[in-house]
């Protein structure tokens, strides 16, 4: 159970939320609780008390934190171990999540590392979410909620097994106590405290309460990943069986008691507003209650469903003041960015010797120019969440990658202090980045402030989610490569130019207006370090931003950034007639970690060995999110210039692999992703306006199309990486360098399907 | 008032002729595991048995379902999760963020009843359903799985 709608056996404390119409009496039904219960009860319990930069008024939320509306949770009731432990008298473990769950597996893989410091057994465990007010309320003992970066796992896993292994300790202590007897007699073992010496045995169940009395040890210390026995396994998910049979409640499916639906439309033109509406014409439809304008650019309507609002919202009139944007195009984009590949001025992000000078000097130069268009996330769910207003309370249900960014959006629009907010975190369906923001919060909250009381469920139709995305920044980059008499690599000036994403979502992250996130994968070291050694090098970003609101888009501008650097190395090493493998080898010697996944990627596909009849190989390695990361890609393209990716394979090491199933199956996904946009994915503007408004013209890759992933997880140790977004990066460049093989056509404009790939 | 057979019982619905069947299903019935993704039969999200033939829920007026046609939701598909293809999908853990899963599954049993022996090609041709997560492999394996056929060469 790991959202706050309880499927576990109703409670009578537990409100069943009646049906609009008499429902089948043997199906599901949706249950929320409202239980209240004293945060501040909790409080003085134990736990990890951890000191986190807030970016809102924790301090003061803390001090007037007061009873917290908080759906049923599975251990409402049950003294906590700590903040990540609750042991039930029957054995059950509910494991504490803070980050967000949207399929990536984190939910699984946390549980996992708590479970192997706990020493409890797997088969007892269940999850549960606190809540952001509850992490605010408590000076944030569960940490950091974002869940975006590929860091869920990463960056919270030195806590959260301090967290499994100090309950174990409070367990064992607490038996020992019982006992009489010293704790360094004692072990704990699959749920069981055991006295060594006689044999004695307890199970954790029989000793909680004891245990949570007690104070946390100042001191733990955590196993040697070599001993796991749960995290490292390729155990099944936690969060499966309801997403088989329709249980699993999303953020969409959520029904509170006298609950109204609002659908709503945003101006299409990015910084447009509404000049007027028609209400009278939509005040009779049937269901309509309200029409309401929502901040300057958007007008929902209210109805008693969602299909009712929908309905009602087409038929509205809506006249627009389109602003300074309306005449934008992809075309005038374009333009600005041609423009930044020639700027005299650009932020620096990696460099060192002299390359301008080196590529002036160089026996032969070799340049060109690559391109990336905007992307839409389409989560399958489209963006969602349900608010009820009060002057006194705001409260939010709402699928989110980070409950306090969330909790603190909906503070905001609500007028009202942190401490008199809740933020509810609801299952996500998809969130790849785009549920890290969270503009549709103040929206639902406005329409919620209209109509105090009563609870409104906002859902974005496809068309809206897809007209007001936070879209994958826009780019071009410019590749200059400077040789020697003997061919060999002496300069290289990778010139990107275009979008950044922290000057649209987080301007304040700036670096003297630098964006440092433009150079993701291509900087001298950390989580996304180049990976050859060039003697001049430069790598600027012109920094060009269109009306187009930027966001973080599974990957980020390693996407990109690998494709221009990656395509463009086969380039070179097809310049001067060497075996991509080969020609890498030689720029990769200082550079161990990122040439071992190449190596075996490149073995695994069976690279220097002949393909298949009419299958043609290409490779790309890159490093992001903390992790290494390789693929060798085959494909064919038919006379006609049809292109089949038939066989990926791919190679990653995190560091620690908490579970290599989940990390195939990231990998998998990835491939999917990352070659969607390849292929076909692109947001076009077209007056001042996105184009793309359904499935029907933002082609998503299916089935047909998806090729064949074998995964290698080969974890070398001594560092943390991400797996949900590193693989990204080299699912493109690898698939362009196959069809460059293929053809002897550079695909250097994404998505590839503008390309005729025909056979000349 | 409109009667719909659902999941074996017969069920009074208010709602406008109009009204796609995907949103009398999740707002007049309540059963929420027919997910909405796009509205124009483009993804599959929302698809159900209508006599037994898969269809894209979102397109369907209420008007349209015949007195007497039988309509079957993932909720309705076993009452313990046992049908074999959720069988399959549970063996390889198939779903990650799960939203378009139930609509994977209507599709896919609904195809395994016209080719119970499918090919990749058949696969291929037949699920078309999107996810974004990108669980197509495992999706794919699954169907062999609750066929008891073995993946061949794709494409």
């Amino acid at each position: 159970m790991n959202s706050p709608i309880a499927h576990t056996t109703p409670s009578p404390d537990q409100t069943q939320i009646a049906p609009q119409a008499e429902r089948p009496h043997d199906l599901p039904a949706p249950q929320v609780s409202r239980r209240r219960f004293l945060i501040s009860s909790a409080t003085t319990t134990g736990g990890l008390m951890l000191a986190f930069h807030l970016p809102f008024g924790h301090e003061a939320a803390a001090q007037t934190a007061g009873p917290v509306l908080a759906p049923a949770v599975p251990s409402a009731g049950t003294p906590e171990v700590n903040a990540w432990v609750v042991i039930k008298p029957d054995d059950t473990v509910i494991i504490r999540i803070a980050r967000s769950e949207m399929g990536q597996g984190t939910l699984t893989g946390l549980a996992q590392l708590v479970a192997e410091e706990l020493e409890c057994d797997w088969s007892k465990v269940t999850t549960e979410y606190p809540t952001p007010g509850q992490n605010v309320a408590r000076k944030r003992v569960w940490g950091n909620f974002s869940t975006g970066g590929s860091r869920g796992i990463r960056e919270s896993q030195d806590y959260v097994r301090k967290g499994g292994a100090t309950a174990r300790q409070m367990l064992i202590q607490a038996a020992a106590n019982e006992w009489k007897v010293p704790a360094s007699e004692c072990r704990a073992e699959s749920s069981q405290v055991i006295h060594v010496p006689t044999g004695r045995r307890v199970r954790y169940g029989q000793v909680a309460s004891a245990a949570a009395a007690l104070q946390p040890p100042a001191e733990v210390t955590l196993k040697d990943p070599s001993t796991w026995k749960i995290a490292g396994k390729p155990v099944a998910r936690l969060d499966t069986a309801d997403k088989l049979n329709g249980k699993q409640i999303y953020g969409a499916d959520l029904t509170l008691p006298g609950m109204l639906n609002a659908a709503i439309r945003d101006c299409p033109v990015f910084g447009g507003k509404v000049k007027a509406f028609d209400t009278a014409k939509v005040q009779g439809m049937p269901g309509v209650r309200r029409v309401v304008q929502v901040g300057d650019s958007a007008v929902a309507v209210v109805a008693d469903t969602w299909w009712q609002a929908k309905t009602a919202l087409d038929a509205l009139s809506i006249t627009w003041d389109e602003g300074p944007n309306a005449k934008v195009s992809s075309e005038t984009i374009a333009a600005t960015l041609k423009a930044g590949l020639d700027a005299p001025e650009a932020f620096v992000g990696n460099e060192s010797g002299n390359a301008k000078a080196a590529l002036a000097s160089a026996a032969r130069r070799i340049e060109a120019t690559y391109s990336y268009p905007h992307q839409n996330h389409a989560t399958m769910e489209p963006m969602n969440a349900t608010a009820r207003w009060t002057p006194q309370r705001c409260e939010v249900w709402t699928p989110t990658q980070n409950g306090e960014a969330a909790l603190a959006a909906t503070a905001a629009a609500a007028g009202l202090p942190v401490a008199q907010c809740e933020v509810y975190k609801l299952h996500l369906g998809g969130g790849f980045g785009r549920r890290g923001m969270h503009d549709w919060v103040p929206q639902v909250v406005a329409i919620a402030k209209a109509m105090p009381g009563t609870p409104i469920k906002l859902l974005w139709s496809r068309e809206e989610d897809m007209l007001h995305g936070r879209f994958h920044p826009v780019t071009q980059a410019r590749m200059t490569a400077g040789l020697d008499a003997q061919g060999n690599l002496t300069a290289l000036h990778m010139r990107l130019s275009g979008q950044s994403i922290l000057a649209g979502v987080a301007p304040q992250n700036l670096q003297n207006g630098r964006d440092p996130v433009a150079f993701q994968g291509l900087t001298t070291s950390g989580d996304g370090a180049f990976g050859y050694t060039v003697p001049n090098l430069l790598v600027d970003h012109a920094m060009r931003n269109p009306s187009t609101p930027p966001g973080f888009w599974r990957g980020v501008n390693h996407n990109q950034n690998a494709i221009y650097l990656e395509c463009f190395i086969d380039e070179l090493a097809h310049a001067v007639g060497q075996d991509p493998l080969q020609y890498r080898r030689k720029l990769m010697s200082k550079h161990p970690k990122h040439l071992a996944v190449l190596e075996a990627a490149a073995k695994g596909a069976g690279w220097g060995t002949p393909a298949k009849p009419g299958v043609f190989r290409g490779m790309a390695q890159h490093m992001g999110f903390g992790s290494y990361t390789a693929a060798v890609a085959e494909v064919s393209v038919s006379k006609e210039g049809e292109l089949k990716v038939h066989r990926i394979v791919a190679a990653t090491d995190p560091g620690y692999a908490v579970n290599p199933q989940q990390i195939a199956a990231q990998v998998e996904g990835s491939f999917a992703y990352g070659l969607s946009a390849c292929l076909y994915g692109e947001c076009t503007l077209k007056d001042g306006r996105m184009e793309q408004d359904n499935f029907h013209t933002y082609e998503i890759m299916r089935m047909a199309a998806m090729p064949a992933v074998e995964t290698i997880v080969m974890p070398s140790g001594g560092f943390w990486g991400g797996v949900g977004e590193p693989t990204i990066a080299v699912a493109a460049p690898a698939v362009l360098n196959a069809v460059f093989a293929a053809t002897g056509k550079r695909v250097r404009h994404l998505p590839l399907k503008h390309t005729d790939l025909k056979r000349a | 008032m409109p009667t719909l057979n659902v999941n074996g019982r017969n069920l009074e619905v208010q709602a406008d002729p109009s009204t796609p069947l995907l949103w009398v299903l999740r707002e007049q019935l309540g059963l929420t595991g027919t997910k909405y993704g796009c509205g124009i039969a483009q993804c599959g999200a929302c698809t159900i048995h209508l006599d037994g033939a898969a269809i894209r829920s979102c397109v369907i007026p209420l008007a349209a379902v015949q007195p007497g046609q039988k309509i079957v939701t993932i909720e309705g598909l076993s009452p313990d999760s046992s049908h074999p293809v959720q069988k399959a999908w549970a063996a390889l853990d198939v779903p990650q963020c799960g939203y378009c899963q139930s609509g994977m599954i209507m599709a896919t049993v609904a195809f395994l009843r016209d080719k119970p022996k499918p090919t990749d090609a058949d696969i291929n041709e037949n699920i078309t359903n999107i996810c974004r997560c990108g669980t197509y492999n495992r999706v794919r394996a699954a169907i062999h799985v609750a066929a008891g056929t073995k993946p061949g060469k794709q494409g």
